[in-house]
């Protein structure tokens, strides 16, 4: 047994209103400079679609995530080590910025300086690529919110598989949901294994996936490799980047920006313990849907003396096996087994998980009578498809979300008669497989959902990062050296004109377009 | 006079300020600013032209380079318990005319792409324009050398371009006398080429280095993930 500690999340879907906060605070900290203005480390999609970038979770298209042989060995779905490196002139798997979309900014400068006109003057849409006007965006990183454009688009969605989706499209039998993504931060990454340079890692004390910025040659392999497409090559750098998991707060015990400004308070960050030797087991199930329960499986038992005495031995330190044991995600996905992973048939292992939401039932509004099994309605009858949540989140196994929603549900009614008529419906409980202590902490995290109950962060012990288990040495070292920054360290990355390579855009998004468009059209100019 | 003087400064002195720069270049970019080192692939942006593009400059190019370096630097002694110098001329012609083709083919794809395609010639660095028209021009040049050689079967010519380079790196003197009566087109190639080795450091070409040793170490690495341990 070899333990890792990681920070997991889980983000519970019943109860996301799509608001995109954590999206434009996301952006605000991390991609709003050059080059990365197209990429979005957490978006908010609007489900069922085809998504951002363009069917990016249809790995027919992007060849991502792993695939299984016949041997029961596991390979990147782009091609083994000879394969991959055979793309790396010309990677056919590689998604178009188009996919994404063209970055634009708006002329807002001109709002302010433009001379009198007889025309109310416009802040027009600018392509920060070229700097050339744009009639208007193609796509987006919620382009399909709320459901807009045609269902004939939106039916490509990779989750309909095996499902009869037409009837969908009919108003009366149309549905949504949210699904905020971000880097997975998975326990068997496709990125790490497809970078020829070996740029990216996971960091052993927290499993957080990052990118040597150093390191990195720009071979762009692990665009393709990443089935989540959340990893985004920066066009003027000529370097990937991804998702931190906001990894300088994190170490601090502070939550990542998108989880600290979630409005709806749906996301939780808590430790997760784990078995490092039985990845390899788990990723190569053999059948797909067994992958959700091969993944639980190497989840450890934060309670159980043994593991603690394991732990110990293995570096972990004290205050990650009691916050492992206080961990949100912990409960949510080994104890009441409502967080599920998504399309763990990637085999990736990810280590952001969902709660599935509720819907209403479907045929209340035509008969005004609920069939009902017991005190739980049919979960068959919910407005979103079983099957379609089951693609999204148990490669299309439906007990465990079933297993799930029922638990929700019966959360509410439990409260509803213990509130409105006074009444403790043990009976409910049973039926789902809950018991008392277990629902009042499970309304306390999932309902009330405090900040303290949400994150369960323990600092990043950096005394115990040397060679002893406690070196103040490595403590000091760090301590007053380089934050987080580009380029050549601490002496930074002023812009100024370099020897090897000197930026050829400005950072753009201010509304500044770039100069080689100015009064390219005459009219706009008088 | 004036011409002889250059003649020694060209292909006596100038390859040994190139190779400095080259080797002294690379290091210090590589120790002091490896953020700036990177392929700097443009597919994202445009994937057009890309797939037979690249692929057939890429390819194109390696073969080529190997081809001089051993065709070059092989000394005489060793080839000739295989081949005779003129036999050995026509497999340079045959392979640098095919290899130099398809590298032609896709150069132009790229260079086009590069010159006329809105995105791409916005976001390119002024060195990414320079480098790939050196290299064009180079690669042109280099293939109008081959009706030249047809016109001496002989070998000679390509027997003194070989003891040129093999005096060059091997610091002897001299190097610049083998090659007094070559054809001007030889001499532009071979200033032209060492003038690659100067500019080499400063622009893209530096994931040449990185496109030699990251295959390597991905094939050996064991196994796929990496985990780094923390400090």
């Amino acid at each position: 047994m070899r333990i890792r500690a990681q920070i997991g999340k889980v983000l519970n879907l019943d109860k996301c209103i799509g608001c995109h906060t954590c999206s434009v605070t996301c952006k605000n900290v991390w991609t709003s400079r050059q080059g990365v203005e197209y990429a979005w480390f957490n978006n908010v999609e609007s489900k069922p679609g085809i998504g951002y970038p363009k069917k990016w979770e249809d790995q027919k298209v992007w060849k991502g995530g792993w695939e299984r042989k016949t041997d029961g060995n596991i390979f990147p779905k782009m091609g083994g080590k000879f394969r991959l490196l055979a793309k790396i002139f010309a990677n056919p798997d590689l998604p178009e910025i188009d996919d994404y979309y063209e970055p634009f900014t708006f002329e807002y400068e001109r709002l302010q300086k433009a001379p009198e006109l007889k025309n109310v003057p416009t802040a027009r849409m600018h392509s920060v690529l070229t700097g050339e006007k744009m009639e208007k965006p193609e796509w987006g990183p919620n382009w399909e919110e709320i459901l807009g454009g045609e269902f004939k688009k939106r039916r490509k969605d990779y989750n309909f598989r095996s499902v009869q989706a037409d009837i969908y499209g009919q108003f009366e039998n149309t549905f949504m949901m949210y699904l905020p993504r971000l880097c997975e931060h998975c326990l068997n990454p496709t990125c790490i294994a497809s970078c020829p340079s070996g740029a990216i890692y996971k960091r052993e004390e927290d499993g957080i996936v990052l990118i040597d910025q150093d390191k990195c040659r720009g071979w762009r392999m692990c665009v393709s490799g990443c089935p989540y497409k959340k990893i985004y090559f920066n066009w003027q750098s000529g370097k990937s980047e991804k998702c931190t998991f906001c990894y300088p707060r994190i170490e601090a015990g502070d939550p990542t920006v998108c989880s600290e400004t979630c409005v709806g308070r749906i996301r939780y960050l808590g430790v997760m313990l784990y078995d490092a030797d039985k990845i390899k087991e788990a990723a190569t199930t053999e059948n797909e849907q067994d992958l959700y329960q091969a993944q639980l499986d190497i989840f450890l038992d934060p309670h159980d003396p043994q593991i603690i005495e394991e732990a110990k031995k293995a570096g972990v330190p004290c205050s990650w096996i009691t916050a492992a044991q206080n961990s949100p995600v912990y409960k949510m996905a080994m104890e009441w087994k409502i967080a599920l992973p998504l399309h763990p048939e990637y085999r990736t292992l990810p280590m952001v998980w969902y709660i599935p939401p509720l819907s209403p039932i479907q045929n209340a509004v035509n008969k005004g009578d609920i069939e009902m099994e017991g005190m739980i309605p049919d979960i068959s009858k919910l407005r979103i498809p079983l099957k379609y949540l089951a693609n999204l989140l148990t490669a299309g196994k439906e007990e465990p979300v079933a297993r799930a929603l029922k638990r929700m549900i019966a959360m509410r009614e439990y409260m509803r008669s213990k509130n409105v008529d006074g009444i403790k419906n043990i009976e409910l409980l049973e039926k789902v497989g809950l018991n008392e202590n277990a629902l009042n902490d499970m309304y306390r995290i999932l309902a009330l959902a405090n900040y303290e109950d949400r994150f369960v962060i323990p600092t990043n012990h950096r005394e115990y990062s040397g060679d002893t288990s406690f070196d103040n040495e490595v403590a000091f070292d760090t301590r007053a050296s380089c934050g987080f920054s580009f380029g050549n360290g601490c002496s930074g990355d002023k812009g100024k004109i370099s020897l090897f390579g000197t930026k050829t855009h400005k950072n753009t998004m201010s509304g500044k377009i770039p100069k080689q468009s100015k009064c390219r059209d005459l009219e706009d100019c008088s | 006079m004036v011409a002889d003087y250059l003649h020694q400064f060209f292909f006596g002195y100038y390859p040994y300020i190139c190779m400095t720069v080259f080797v002294l270049g690379s290091a210090l970019r590589y120790d002091r600013d490896q953020y700036t080192w990177k392929a700097d692939s443009s597919q994202l942006l445009r994937k057009k032209g890309i797939r037979i593009g690249n692929n057939f400059f890429h390819i194109g190019i390696i073969l080529l380079f190997f081809g001089h370096l051993i065709g070059l630097l092989t000394p005489q002694e060793v080839y000739h318990h295989f081949m005779e110098a003129s036999t050995k001329q026509v497999l340079a012609m045959v392979a640098g005319g095919v290899f130099g083709m398809l590298c032609f083919i896709g150069m132009t794809i790229l260079l086009m792409r590069r010159l006329f395609d809105p995105r791409i010639r916005a976001t390119s660095k002024p060195s990414d324009i320079m480098i790939l028209l050196v290299l064009y021009v180079q690669l042109i040049m280099g293939l109008i050398t081959i009706p030249f050689s047809a016109q001496h079967m002989d070998g000679a010519s390509m027997v003194a371009l070989a003891n040129w380079a093999q005096h060059i790196i091997t610091f002897r003197s001299g190097a610049a006398d083998f090659i007094m009566e070559e054809a001007l087109i030889f001499k532009l190639h071979l200033v032209l080429g060492t003038t690659i080795f100067l500019l080499f450091p400063f622009t893209r070409m530096v994931h040449v280095f990185s496109g030699v040793t990251a295959p390597i170490k991905y094939i050996f690495r064991s196994g796929y993930q990496i985990v780094r341990k923390r400090g």
